[in-house]
């Protein structure tokens, strides 16, 4: 995704935030609460709301939300009491707000009427100045600051930044064909102010020399000895000779930061065009600066070094006085191309035509392509069973209509699902971020940012990936001097990968630092009263520790975005998405989280089995094989476990009618059949059901949008009758199977 | 925006669930549908009937019947599923038919006697009367079961 | 196989400039990253005043601090105010977003002790334009 539209699907996402605290923050003043908290809270999300918009050039939105944002300043200036008309009117202009900003988003428009009506409303409550001119004033400066670069022609009416805007009165251009080369001559003599709010004089020389050629020369007169010299008093005036082809107007934007904060006078010294003489400048006494910080240096070493002054001077020094340049080599701190590459980008890619389309819209195509898969299948098997040939013309026809119908579906499907990349993107700045602020050395790597998963989760993975990495950089690697000392090169390394595993998305954020601080981490669970003191827990466990809640080691140094959340809430989310997260840690080699959500929306190979009554999925990726179990290959082992022998290996046998609770007595094995899987981490077993219906794509439902997770069930899809079927969480019946021996090895333990 | 005053005026659609009567608020209620027969879940309360298809949506079916302690329901064409918004999740509540479209003043409804069952305590929010019937205002909230509760 | 690329940072490059943003506003957080981020700027975010001089307290020296005026716990003003306060950092140069139809605003940020202003909506250029003027 381009990074611009990403910022915009976040846009939408805060507008949401801030509409429900708006409506929070305005109910609260209903009921009286008036505190200036609750109204500049109300303020400050109609205020985002404009901010935002403006930045993407919403027009509709910016207008109503300014007209919004206007009242609200009278409010909160006192000027208008929010009794309850007022909120009232409030509260619908809300609504009306929030209409605005779903129109924008998803390309409608809201009721002409409706949004006047309000406004005028709102108008009318702060009664007074006619909005319209105050928002067109906000949009003519608009498209030449919005980020969108649109090839801005010359004669537009929108001026450039410097140089063609209108010269002043005054001065007349001979030259219509281009700007002429004028000499001008500045003053400049800044008060303290200047100094105070951190500019420099050093700075406005070096932006000046970016208009043409400069000659300085200093007024030293007002300085005075050293015994009485103030640091922070400013008393040098300097007179600047520039020779440029810019106008007067480009002149005075370099001291728009400094205006009213220094003495400044501006004049135009001539028409021609002349080089510009030695001498002429300024009738000062050349000033030698290298000279007076020496002395300076010298004369009093327990004076206090004036900072801002020192500065100032330094910039100016290596080119000792009389009438030559400012710093000759400003060094711009980017090369302009570097801002302008990405403009082009976007140029290139505004162009390709997109429509935007209602999500619901896609979804009710999707399943409609779902459903048409299935009943192509289904359709197909049929002509089989009533014994049409392989090479009629009928079945060729249907071979035809298979292949055409999974394309169609491939294409929707492609509408909604994204490339991880988006949010891969984001991350080596996050990087970047903390490694300056934890002063640790880091390389990002990636892998699989091609995956795609669907526009759902992709938006919710930004956030868990986020704490993953910032908690590997800050908690995983170590410092450069700690890593050498380790015996590893200074700079840590993330990684970041995804993968499609089982129907799954499976993310895994793995550092080469140092690995879980074990007994630290057994300490602090102690200390917080999270554990017994003589609790008797296995490396996993404790690794597991740090997604309890209460479990924090975050500190507030290496807290970037601010939310110093732990570990449980990123377990919690992600538990909340359908997904899992899961640690593993060596000592002084690192630690890998893994993280698997659904892909909720994605289509899935599966085999379609029935079990008992009812009809299952099992994802094709898991199955290795199916057979048909023999007596003499499946074996008793204890009072209520089987396992089989395939190819001399036994394998444990997971009746999946009884494990879902759907039958009591066990299948006997050899009337079924047997789905080898593998499951996370390489582990096999044969899932018994009564028979196989097929193979078919299906359309993966989610269970938790309406219900929650059901262990052992990954998800839900739409069979071509119209019911629903549900999908074989593999992982998670393999290793529910090992959990439940473990609980019995442990009681026959027990009894033995 | 609602407002608090106590005489606010709401409608509520009334169903029967065997010899009583029980209502929620109108504005909860997304579509009235008749009974399709539903997937059932693993390892899911008895009154979780199981899933239909809503649509494309996956929709989970609570026997309302059961939910409340009541008998469960054998369910036939006749029986009515209310399409119910719980939070941000859709809800289908299986019920035996649907009565009435009334309309309450907040007042009218009184607190749940002290008489009640637990079940009814947990379930009932508060009955009102009308000519002669007695009507219970369903705790929509408390009807699916806790989302964590099974998920470890 | 898996497209594999990397990328190196630390904070050791000389010519990466740190830009300290302080915003409550995620949008244009991201905003203001993409824009520094994509000059070659190292960018630290703040989500408000109290934080960004949390911030301040353990990072290194920015080279210019952008701050928002409408913030929630601590506004501009009070951040600037108390930028200026600090002996480390007095010396740094504050951009403050503004809009166009609130110069009183503007002002009072300058009288806080902003070294200049940014207008929002801002364009890139514009952006680093402004950062430039007053990174030394």
């Amino acid at each position: 995704m381009d990074p611009l539209e990403a910022i915009k699907v976040t846009f939408f996402q805060e507008c949401e935030e801030q509409l429900s605290e708006l409506e929070a923050g305005l109910l609260a003043m209903e009921q009286g609460e008036t505190d200036s908290e609750t109204v500049n809270a109300v303020f400050r999300a109609v205020h985002s709301i404009k901010g935002g918009a403006g930045a993407f050039s919403l027009e509709p939105l910016v207008r109503f939300a300014h007209v919004f944002e206007t009242t609200l300043d009278d409010v909160r200036a006192g000027k208008l009491a929010p009794d309850n008309n007022v909120v009232k009117v409030m509260l619908r202009a809300a609504d009306v707000l929030a209409d605005h900003v779903r129109a924008a988003r998803d390309g409608g428009v809201v009721e002409e009427a409706r949004s006047q009506e309000l406004a005028a409303a709102l108008e009318a409550l702060n009664g007074a100045v006619p909005i319209a001119s105050i928002v067109s004033e906000d949009f003519d400066d608009m498209p030449g600051l919005d980020f969108t670069p649109l090839t801005v022609s010359d004669d537009d009416g929108f001026g450039d930044d410097f140089g063609f805007t209108p010269l002043a009165a005054g001065i007349i251009d001979l030259e219509p064909e281009g700007p002429a080369l004028r000499r001008w001559t500045v003053q400049l003599r800044p008060k303290n102010a200047l100094y105070a709010k951190a500019n420099e004089t050093g700075l406005l020389l070096r932006e000046l020399k970016r208009l043409g050629d400069i000659e300085v020369s200093i007024d030293r007169s007002e300085l005075p000895g050293l015994a009485d010299l103030e640091p922070e008093q400013a008393y040098l005036s300097w007179t600047i000779v520039l020779t440029t082809d810019h106008s007067q107007s480009a002149i005075q934007e370099v001291f728009e930061f400094v205006d009213g904060d220094c003495d400044l006078t501006i004049t135009a010294d001539s028409l021609t065009t002349s080089l510009p003489t030695m001498g002429e400048a300024s009738n000062d006494e050349p000033f030698d600066v290298m000279a007076l910080i020496q002395q300076a240096q010298a004369d009093v070493q327990a004076a206090p070094a004036p900072a801002m002054m020192a500065e100032t001077l330094a910039a100016v020094a290596p080119t000792p006085v009389s009438a030559v340049s400012a710093p000759s080599n400003p060094a711009p701190v980017i090369a302009p191309a570097a801002g302008v590459a990405p403009d082009a980008a976007h140029g290139a890619a505004a162009q390709q035509a997109t429509i935007r389309v209602d999500l619901d819209r896609v979804d009710r195509l999707i399943d409609l392509v779902g459903e048409l898969v299935i009943n192509q299948a289904m359709l197909a098997q049929r002509v089989t069973e009533s014994g049409v040939p392989r090479s009629s013309n009928i079945a060729m026809g249907l071979d035809d209509l298979e292949h055409l119908t999974r394309e169609i579906q491939d294409s929707v499907m492609a509408i909604r699902a994204q490339p991880v990349k988006s949010v891969f993107q984001r991350m080596p700045r996050l990087v970047r971020e903390v490694a300056a602020m934890t002063g640790k050395q880091v390389r990002l790597v990636t892998e699989g940012e091609g995956t795609e998963v669907d526009k759902t989760v992709i938006e919710r993975l930004t956030d868990p990936i986020t704490h993953m990495i910032r908690n590997a950089i800050d908690h995983g690697l170590e410092r450069p001097e700690v890593r050498v000392a380790a015996g590893k090169g200074p700079e840590g390394t993330v990684r970041l990968s995804a993968a499609h595993r089982s129907g799954r998305i499976v993310i895994e954020v793995s550092d080469d630092g140092k690995g879980i601080d074990r007994p630290r981490v057994r300490q602090i669970a102690i200390d917080k009263g999270l554990i017994e003191v003589d609790s008797n827990l296995s490396d996993e466990d404790v690794d597991n520790l740090i997604f309890m809640p209460g479990f924090s080691t975050a500190s507030s140094v290496s807290d970037i975005s601010g939310r110093g959340v732990g570990m449980d809430v990123v377990k919690r989310s992600i538990q909340g998405l359908g997904g899992r997260i899961a640690i593993t840690s060596r000592p002084g080699q690192g630690s890998t989280f893994t993280l698997s959500l659904p892909l909720t929306l994605a289509v899935l190979d599966g085999m379609v089995v029935s079990v008992c009554d009812h009809t299952l999925v099992a994802p094709l990726t898991a199955i290795i094989e199916s057979l048909q179990p023999k007596a003499q290959d499946v074996r008793a082992i204890g009072p209520d476990a089987y396992v089989i022998a395939i190819r001399d290996t036994y394998t444990p046998l997971i009746d999946v009618g009884a494990m879902l609770g759907y039958r009591t007595t066990p299948l006997d094995p050899t009337k079924g059949v047997a789905l080898l899987v593998e499951g996370e981490g390489g582990a096999r077993a044969a899932l018994m059901v009564d028979a196989i219906q097929g193979q078919r794509q299906v359309v993966i439902k989610s269970l938790e949008a309406n219900y929650r997770q059901v262990e052992g069930i990954a998800a839900a899809t739409i069979l071509g009758d119209g019911r629903v079927a549900l999908i074989l969480d593999v992982d998670n019946v393999v290793a529910a199977r090992r959990r439940e021996k473990a609980r019995s090895d442990a009681k026959l333990a027990a009894a033995g | 925006m609602t407002t608090s005053s106590n005489s606010a005026v709401r409608e509520l659609i009334s169903f029967q669930i065997g010899a009583q009567e029980f209502c929620v608020d109108i504005m909860s209620v997304r579509e009235i549908r008749g009974w399709t027969p539903a997937t059932p879940l693993p390892r899911t309360p008895v009154f979780v009937r199981g899933v239909i298809n809503l649509r494309g949506a996956v929709l989970p079916i609570v026997d309302l019947g059961s939910r409340l302690g009541l008998q469960m329901t054998e369910p036939t064409e006749r029986h009515v599923i209310i399409v119910t918004r719980i939070e941000d999740q859709l809800v289908g509540l299986l019920v035996d038919a649907v009565c009435d479209i009334i309309t309450v003043r907040d007042d009218q409804i009184q607190s749940t006697p002290d008489v009640a069952s637990d079940l009814v305590q947990q379930f009932v929010k508060g009955i009102l009367s009308m000519e002669g019937r007695m009507i219970s205002l369903i705790y929509l909230e408390r009807v699916l079961p806790d989302r964590e509760a099974e998920a470890a | 196989m898996p497209r594999i690329f990397s990328r190196s940072f630390s904070r050791a490059s000389p010519l990466s400039k740190i830009v300290l943003t302080v915003d409550d506003s995620r949008t244009m957080r991201d905003m203001l990253m993409l824009a520094l981020g994509d000059a070659g700027f190292t960018v630290v975010q703040a989500v408000d005043g109290v934080h960004g001089l949390e911030v301040l307290e353990s990072m290194a020296m920015p080279d210019v601090i952008i701050t928002d005026i409408n913030m929630p716990r601590m506004d501009g003003f009070g951040f600037i105010e108390g930028v200026r306060k600090s002996e480390r950092h007095r010396a740094t140069p504050i951009l403050v977003l503004t809009t166009e139809s609130d110069s009183a605003k503007k002002e009072r940020a300058r009288s806080a002790g902003a070294t200049g202003w940014i207008v929002k909506p801002f364009n890139p250029d514009k952006l680093i334009d402004a950062v430039r003027r007053v990174a030394a």
